[in-house]
């Protein structure tokens, strides 16, 4: 049968108003036939709605006796919380053996004799819609919204303009001047404090190799009047030491120290903070997108979605021998945004 | 009369005499629903909904949505003297020193997952099944709508713990957002009231999730159930079945005991999850600091393919000739994909209308292999969608796997491409291979894996017919004719209005519908019983005027 002849035969189209074929003749279940079989079901419907009472009290019982912090070990399956357990087993099987009883009670003892409903057209009866029409003339003539131009266009007007204070509220959500993006702590002189330690560094703490996250002095202060974490989000760097051979270029002349990089540690893809590097390659992964930059070529970057270069801070040591920044961030660090250039 | 109907008999007047109770009972009570399991998909979403709404009410008696620091106290050691965000806090404090916290909080996360995952399982039935039909269409749209509202809330749900895991997710929506064009640096200003992270974002977060979207989500689900119970619900094909009438169990009792029970057992699950499964453990994560990031971040599942697209997106960025940047490496899959995927979404139903031209009303589902483009669309889609959640994880699959992430990468960014178009096309081959085997069956009946071997040395496979029940449901298929384009010009030299519309349309339709195996007609069908009959009768009779032995049937059944 090919096709072609098909397509000719395209005529007929059973879009079935009437079904083709009857019901099939229904067939009864053991628990119709069988009083047995049903006094069973029911027994097993009632054992599943009783056994849920009893989990509920068993639920108050756990709630009251067990601890918040008392752990189980389970084994395999880890040190686990002790009430969390009880409670979640016993609630979930209350509940779920009053849904298992009810669907069982439902498939065993009620009908299931399939039963037929014819659907109607969904539509009103076109009588009503011309009603319905008609009522509507009857109000718009009556209202002279058509006739009285003025009092309409005035109407239409006055509604257009009514959201707009409620658009104008939203102004104060938040602030405009963009050039806060541009701004580091970073500036002259600042010592590199290591994270956590909140140490300064002296060059000879980074051996070649290694990668420390690092804080410009005064970030807590700031963040303590500040009550934001914002200035953090921006100011925190990561330091690289390598081979001063090993740097093939960078953003400035002379912005390493012996070896010493400091890039900012905020990704220019969306901002995810960024500490995987690979010591041979010199290579900086973003944990969150994949975007790579190399550290030892200006912190351009060599692969994944992420546009511009990871931004150099210029570093060089104060008199006493810290680390210190030369001088801020010569490019707005973290993401791109429109007004950036 | 029982003492029950007899009491109810009571409360019923009672009520009638301030509304009309039962005129509504009667229209209603024994009101057909017809009966599969695929009609329990959209059942899981609405009860999980109700859980939701049921564990979240609980856990803002102790969540504080606050960003103000203070520092950890509680009973969780490893954090003590830590100092982190109320929020984060209280979200500790709910799920080590309040008795059932954490389960209330591990059921309304797994309710979540539960949610979208039911959620978007109901749409490809629908969508597979052409439930979007007229008169379903905007059913349809809303029901789209509420998958992009609840990815939205389950975002901003995850979000607010405020958690490190977290925290870096909504990092990087405030890194999507600065990347729109012209507005983008002003919209994240204005969302978290000043530059990341600020101190404004968890509570107003909070108002979204707990307020605003719940209301319209409440709003949507019961425009949903209204017409759902306005249309009457859709039924398989079948004996019995038609266009015009619904065939299953009444509301009252099987579906009050049926889908009433089934929502104790969405619970009771749910329930026994929170309690036997940790979901999202906010304490191994510490507190968001913008300085600190988890290796191997991944978002809830139903958020993965957005970050899929933002890992595969190329570095595409442009500073214009005024110095404005455009982000195409973060607007592109962070905004302008999405938008086109659910614009797409949730214009199919009015596309393939516009093809068919059909503007009937459909109660009776569509076999999805009789529809092998819309299968095939559907397909595609979903191996779309599935690449960019894999890719979402690619970094853990490298690990896992051994593999590199940039050569995972470049497989996605190409795969995406081309694995689409494969999957349609297969998809669509498969279906019409289906439809013809329908044709098959209806015309020659099914293959009964017994050989005949004729008199003359030829073997014959016999066929039997198959049942009433089966050709019931292959004759269900709908037969649509190509829809041919009009000529250019009409006899008297006119232009036809519209032509281009219309020539997409024709060809729309030929990609539809082009390449249909057209079921046969009754006559064919009736043809071919008596065709099939006179051979094998003639055949056999004349095997016994022969004065032969019936020739042995070779088959399963023969030893």
């Amino acid at each position: 049968m090919s096709e072609k002849t098909s397509t000719e035969l395209a005529t007929t189209d059973s879009f079935s108003e009437q079904p083709l074929y009857p019901l099939p003749p229904h067939r009864h279940r053991l628990t119709d036939t069988d009083p047995r079989a049903a006094r069973r079901a029911e027994r097993q419907v009632a054992t599943m709605f009783v056994l849920s009472a009893l989990l509920v009290v068993a639920f108050v019982a756990a709630y009251v006796g067990v601890d918040v912090r008392t752990t189980l070990n389970l084994g395999p399956f880890g040190v686990v919380n002790a009430s969390n357990l009880l409670l979640g087993l016993t609630m979930g099987g209350a509940i779920l053996l009053i849904g298992i009883g009810a669907i069982h009670w439902a498939k065993k003892l009620m009908s299931d004799e399939e039963i037929v409903d014819e659907r109607h057209p969904l539509g009103s009866p076109k009588e009503d819609q011309d009603e319905a029409l008609a009522e509507f003339q009857t109000g718009l003539a009556e209202s002279g919204f058509v006739e009285r131009k003025i009092v309409r266009r005035s109407l239409i007007g006055a509604l257009l303009l009514f959201p707009v204070p409620l658009i104008v509220f939203l102004r104060d959500m938040g602030p405009t001047d963009v050039n806060v993006l541009r701004e580091t702590l970073w500036k002259k002189g600042d010592r590199i404090l290591v994270d956590i330690t909140l140490q300064p560094l002296r060059p000879e703490d980074l051996i070649v190799g290694t990668l420390v996250s690092a804080s410009p002095e005064g970030l807590n202060e700031v963040q303590e009047i500040e009550h934001t974490q914002n200035a953090r989000a921006k100011a925190s760097i990561i330091l690289v030491r390598m081979k001063p051979e090993e740097i093939r270029s960078q953003q400035g002349q002379g912005w390493d120290y012996q070896g010493i990089l400091a890039f900012s540690k905020i990704c220019t893809h969306v901002g995810c903070p960024i500490a995987l590097y690979q010591q041979r390659t010199h290579h900086l992964l973003c944990p969150c997108h994949q975007s790579t930059f190399d550290l030892a070529d200006s912190g351009n970057v060599v692969f994944g979605p992420a546009a511009r270069q990871m931004p150099q801070l210029p570093i060089t040591v104060d008199e006493e021998g810290y680390l210190v920044a030369a001088d801020g961030f010569q490019q707005p660090v973290g993401p791109s945004f429109w007004e950036r250039g | 009369m029982s003492v029950i109907v007899k009491e109810a008999g009571k409360a019923i007047s009672r009520a009638d005499e301030r509304a009309p109770i039962s005129s509504l009972l009667k229209a209603n009570l024994r009101k057909v629903f017809p009966d599969h399991w695929s009609f329990m998909l959209g059942e899981i979403a609405l009860y999980s909904f109700i859980i939701l709404l049921l564990t979240g009410v609980y856990l803002t008696i102790w969540f504080k949505p606050s960003m103000t620091e203070v520092v950890y106290n509680g009973s969780y050691a490893p954090l003590v003297g830590i100092k982190m965000s109320e929020a984060y806090a209280s979200a500790l404090d709910l799920s080590f020193d309040v008795r059932g916290g954490l389960l209330l909080r591990q059921i309304h996360h797994w309710a979540a997952l539960f949610f979208m995952a039911a959620m978007v399982v109901h749409m490809f039935r629908i969508f597979f099944t052409g439930a979007f039909r007229k008169p379903r269409e905007l059913n349809w749209v809303i029901g789209g709508s509420m998958f992009l509202i609840v990815l939205l809330e389950g975002f901003a749900g995850y979000s607010l713990p405020d958690d490190l895991l977290s925290g870096v997710g909504v990092r990087i929506v405030a890194g999507i957002i600065e990347a729109v064009p012209i507005v983008g640096t002003y919209l994240m200003f204005f969302i978290f009231g000043g530059e990341f992270p600020g101190n404004d974002f968890i509570p107003r977060l909070y108002t979204f999730h707990v307020l605003l979207v719940p209301g319209i989500l409440l709003a949507l689900i019961g425009l949903h159930l209204i017409l759902i119970f306005y249309h009457k619900h859709t039924q398989y094909p079948g004996p019995g079945r038609s266009n015009s009438n619904v065939v299953g169990f009444p509301l009252f009792p099987v579906y009050v005991a049926k889908a009433g029970g089934f929502f104790f057992v969405v619970f009771g699950v749910t329930a026994l999850m929170g309690g036997l499964v940790s979901i999202n453990p906010i304490w191994a994560y510490g507190p968001y600091v913008p300085d600190q990031v988890t290796a191997g971040s991944q978002p809830d599942w139903y958020i993965g393919f957005l970050d899929g697209m933002l890992r595969a997106m190329p570095n595409w960025e442009w500073e214009d000739f005024l110095g404005r940047t455009w982000s195409w490496n973060i607007f592109i899959p962070g905004a302008v994909m999405p938008g086109i995927l659910v614009g797409l979404l949730l214009a199919y139903p009015f596309i393939e209308a516009w093809v068919t031209g059909d503007k009937r009303e459909h109660h009776l589902l569509e076999r999805p292999r009789n529809n092998p483009t819309r299968t095939g669309i559907g397909v595609a889609a979903i191996v779309f969608y599935g690449i960019l959640v894999i890719n979402g994880a690619n970094d853990l699959i490298a690990i896992t796997f051994n593999l590199s992430i940039n050569q995972l990468i470049w497989f996605t960014r190409i795969a995406v491409f081309i694995a689409p178009p494969l999957a349609f096309l297969a998809t669509r081959r498969f279906c019409l291979g289906l439809q013809r085997r329908d044709r098959e069956k209806l015309l020659h009946g099914r293959e009964s894996g017994q050989i005949l071997r004729l008199p003359h040395g030829e073997f014959i496979e016999i066929h039997t017919p198959i049942s009433d029940e089966e050709k019931a449901v292959i004759l269900s298929k709908t037969d649509y004719p190509v829809v041919e384009a009009p000529p250019a010009t009409d006899e008297n030299g006119v232009r036809t209005p519209g032509l281009r519309a219309k020539r997409w349309r024709a060809r729309l339709s030929r990609a539809y519908f082009g390449d249909n195996v057209m079921k046969p007609t009754p006559a064919e069908i009736e043809a071919a019983e008596h065709h099939s009959h006179a051979e094998h009768d003639h055949e056999v009779e004349e095997l016994h005027a022969g004065g032969k032995d019936v020739p042995a049937v070779l088959g399963p059944d023969s030893h």
